[in-house]
């Protein structure tokens, strides 16, 4: 009888192969070039000791420990150690967010679809499905750690061994493993696809947020969240396995956890019933404004709170930075003295620009809501009634612009009452709003570049999210690889006067802006002219006739 | 011999009622009509049959196995067709077909070419571009291409055009001269009617009638019209007799019981008949006699 559970689990696991392949291949191609590119950039940038040691001195900054967690083999610190301590988390995150959207696709959204129900009204066992969605995500991070361990070590860099090189895939591959058996946990307990991925992006922003607190403060706390084991292999240093391992048998707990869950629910059920609706609609819900306000409500409230606790998980880092300060003569010598601004300033911009990255999440989300209403055919019923394509386009534009404004006050206020808690001498709250704000017109262009992509090419509304990826590499990430500075300012974000070390400019804002309209007034144009719901193939079908009739 | 049996079956979702005592059954060979108003629960009762959804209370038994516990021998000889087929968007219509029919373990390659001209259907189509009703067509290949003992099909022509239902209709004729059994949803009742021999009427997830369509219909009444060379004295006072119509030179129109049908006619026979009508009972009568007092539970 439990054999019949897992019936023909390896014909779907073929099923899942044939359809993601493309897909697998691209996000397998795109984390092992990133890593193989920047190890050896890491060469040519620090070739000395010399140099090497002054990098050894700034990542021992709390900024730097809450982003990438706790700085190890400081008495010898090789490119090896550098890379490990600097690549590894970010790099475990990018792999946990291919496994919730690998997992999710194969698990609730096929289900939400009812395109489970005929898989199982066929001779499949009841835990067919999600196992072989978990063989697919675990044989897919196997192959990730050992291509990268593998290539790693081929780069033949001097202090990345064969040893630290496989810690550091297998590292990689571990974190992908535990957080793919987490989605397909809260896949038994979200209904839908929405929840799903919502939960699992909790559970890894919680992970990494209790791990960056604990890192920088009581160390035991990052020994609760799987990121926080994760940092802790130091790879190319000690090479410590267990954390390997004990994430490891952690997710294999959880998964069976989520099986046994799985094979007692219904199909298309959670254990998380969602709620029913109301019988009529309130007063809000009587146009395209009030119906994008309503169907994203729960996703604006746990962005707005999610923002919040960023911004004061972070304000509560600042406290630190003051202990830190007193214990660490030589640093303060080096950083205060020599540039002649306090470090909590320093801080201050440094983690703005990351908070006005993520804060352009929710306004993309909430805009790029609308091209999900096309898809699913429900755009066309609101155009079918007597609304025009400029109100609707405009009602959730405008959800996208206020949330902009929303999102990075809240972050303010969340630094600034963490803040005063902790600081003996706390920063003004108009210092950090001002900081905050003045990204406002970064975040439009990135709303801007939506709009224009909604209305143009619908399909290409992705390509959004890689340029917001992209500015968030060369932000943050390119203070510490020394990248060139013309690529950070490719990214509205890196144009951003970074208030309070700098001074205000307001050229940059107006000309920020009125790139940002002209985008959006492009967005507009387009959106009135084109089909509603075409699909890519359709797209360039319409393509080719056009140039043939030419 | 029994191949669907069902008894007491209770569902809920939450506060709402789904499921609330079903109970079914139906023989080899049969074709089970089973119809009622929308949200009755037609679909959660298949869905338990399928054993999908686990009932609360009561027993769902397919080929004398139970429908959670043994789904999967059971399934091996089920076909099924939802009443609203998604697929996945970048696969072609033909994969798909043919991935269900890998999972199901047989290959019959000639049928299956016979039923995609059959139902005029594009193979290599991906199936994000396909239309509502060749999707539906997809799952009824797939379905029929199979080689079942029992068929479950939830409203499977809805969105199909009349020449398609009625290729569907003949694969369902062609099934039961086979000695297959088949289990039909549908708001269609000109399709019931024709295809089934026996009808459940489900409403408000309870069964308010079940029978052969013969029994069925003498719940219903007949529809006479008719012309005489007299007049037909006090009609309107004969037992079963309603609705009299009458309009000049003796023509009437009425309803008579079924049940009552033979004295009736021996009765106005005696005034002389010119001309002669009936019109046996629909279940569309039946229908609305039981849809229309209550309608469905949502
Ligand atoms: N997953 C679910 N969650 C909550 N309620 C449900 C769920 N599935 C069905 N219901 C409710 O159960 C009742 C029966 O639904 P069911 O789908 O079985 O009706 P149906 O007879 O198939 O209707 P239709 O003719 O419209 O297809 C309805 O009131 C429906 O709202
Ligand atoms: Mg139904």
């Amino acid at each position: 009888m439990f054999g019949l559970k897992f019936n023909q689990t390896g014909k779907l696991i073929r099923f899942i192969i044939r359809r993601d392949r493309i897909r697998i291949i691209i996000w397998l191609l795109v984390l092992t070039t990133i890593t193989l590119i920047i190890a050896p950039a890491y060469t040519e940038l620090f070739p000395t000791e010399k140099e090497r040691l002054v990098m050894a001195e700034t990542v021992q900054n709390p900024a730097m420990i809450a982003m990438l967690g706790p700085v190890y083999g400081l008495d010898n610190y090789t490119i090896g150690v550098m890379f490990g301590s600097q690549m590894l988390l970010f790099t475990a995150i990018a792999v946990a967010v291919m496994n919730i959207f690998l997992v999710t696709r194969h698990t609730r959204e096929d289900e939400e679809n009812g395109r489970i129900e005929i898989i199982r009204s066929l001779p499949v066992g009841r835990l067919s499905n999600v196992t072989s969605t978990t063989i697919v995500a675990i044989g897919v991070n196997i192959l990730l750690s050992l291509i990268i361990g593998i290539g790693l070590w081929a780069l033949r860099i001097e202090s990345m061994g064969i040893e630290g090189s496989l810690l550091y895939g297998a590292a990689l591959g571990v974190t992908g493993i535990f957080f793919s058996t987490v989605t397909v946990f809260l896949v038994q307990l979200s209904e839908n696809t929405r929840g799903t991925i919502g939960f699992s992006f909790f559970i890894l922003g919680f992970a990494y947020l209790i791990r960056a607190l604990g890192d920088v403060g009581n160390k035991t706390l990052s020994l609760f969240s799987p990121l926080g084991w994760i940092v802790r292999t130091q790879v190319y240093a000690n090479n410590y396995w267990w954390p390997v391992i004990l994430t490891a048998g952690v997710a294999f707990i959880i998964i069976a956890a989520a099986f046994y869950l799985n094979s007692i629910r219904d199909l298309e059920a959670g254990f998380i019933p969602a709620r029913s609706g109301r019988k009529t609609a309130s007063i809000f819900l009587k146009n395209p404004l009030g119906l994008g306000l309503r169907l994203q409500r729960t996703a604006i409230i746990s962005w707005l709170v999610g923002i919040f606790v960023l911004g004061a998980s972070y304000g509560s880092v600042l406290g630190d930075i003051n202990s830190f300060i007193e214990t660490n003569e030589m640093y303060r010598k080096l950083i205060i003295v020599g540039e002649g601004f306090s470090l909590t300033d320093q801080f201050i911009t440094t983690i703005m620009s990351v908070i006005a990255i993520f804060s352009a999440i929710p306004s993309l989300l909430m805009l790029l809501k609308l091209k999900k209403e096309e898809k699913k055919n429900r755009a066309e019923q609101l155009l079918a009634r007597s609304v025009s394509r400029n109100r609707l386009l405009a009602s959730f534009l405008i959800i996208a612009i206020i949330m902009s404004f929303i999102s990075l006050s809240l972050a303010s206020v969340g630094m600034w009452s963490a803040e005063i808690s902790v600081m003996e001498e706390p920063v003004s709250f108009i210092t950090i709003f001002k900081a905050g704000i003045v990204y406002l017109p970064a975040i439009w262009i990135m709303i801007g570049l939506a709009t224009l992509f909604l209305g143009v090419y619908s399909w290409a509304t992705g390509l959004t999210w890689l340029y917001l990826v992209y500015s968030f590499f060369v932000v943050y990430l390119g203070k510490l690889l020394q990248l060139p500075q013309w690529m950070g300012k490719l990214s509205p974000f890196g144009n951003i006067p970074q208030l309070p070390v700098e001074d205000m400019n307001w050229a940059i804002i107006l000309i920020l802006t009125i790139i940002a309209l002209f985008l959006i007034a492009s967005g507009f144009a387009g959106y009135n002219r084109r089909d509603i719901n075409v699909t890519k193939d359709s797209f360039y079908l319409s393509f080719l006739f056009k140039k043939n009739k030419n | 011999m029994t191949i669907l049996k069902t008894t007491n079956l209770k569902k809920r979702f939450g506060n709402v009622i789904a499921l609330n005592g079903v109970d079914l059954e139906v023989n080899r060979g049969e074709v089970y009509g089973f119809i009622g108003p929308n949200g009755a629960g037609k679909t959660t009762t298949i869905r338990i049959l399928l054993g999908i959804l686990q009932p609360d209370e009561g027993k769902a038994t397919v080929f004398g196995k139970d429908a959670w516990q043994d789904a999967v021998e059971i399934h091996k000889k089920i076909a099924y067709v939802p009443g609203e087929v998604n697929l996945w968007p970048n696969l072609s219509g033909g994969e798909v077909i043919d991935f269900f029919v890998k999972l199901r373990g047989s290959n019959n390659k000639n049928h299956r070419k016979e039923l995609i001209e059959k139902f005029d259907l594009d193979p290599s189509k991906k199936c994000r571009s396909y239309s509502k009703g060749n999707r539906q067509k997809v799952a009824l290949v797939a379905a029929f291409a199979a080689e079942a003992d029992l068929y479950i099909l939830d409203e499977p022509s809805s969105g199909l055009d009349p020449l398609m239902e009625k290729a569907f209709q003949e694969c369902v004729m062609d099934i039961k001269k086979a000695g297959k059994s088949i289990f039909l949803s549908s708001h269609i009742l000109s399709e019931v009617e024709k295809l089934c021999d026996k009808v459940s009427i489900i409403r408000k997830g309870k069964i308010i009638e079940a029978g052969t369509l013969d029994e069925l219909r003498h719940l219903t009444r007949t529809i006479i019209r008719l012309k005489t060379k007299e007049e037909i004295p006090a009609l309107d006072e004969v037992k079963g007799v309603y609705d009299i119509k009458k309009t000049n030179n003796n023509t009437y129109t009425f309803q008579v019981d079924t049940d009552n049908i033979g004295d009736i006619v021996k009765y106005f026979s005696q005034s002389g008949i010119l001309k002669l009508e009936s019109t046996p009972p629909k279940l569309e009568n039946l229908f609305m006699h039981h849809y229309k007092k209550n309608g469905g539970v949502s």
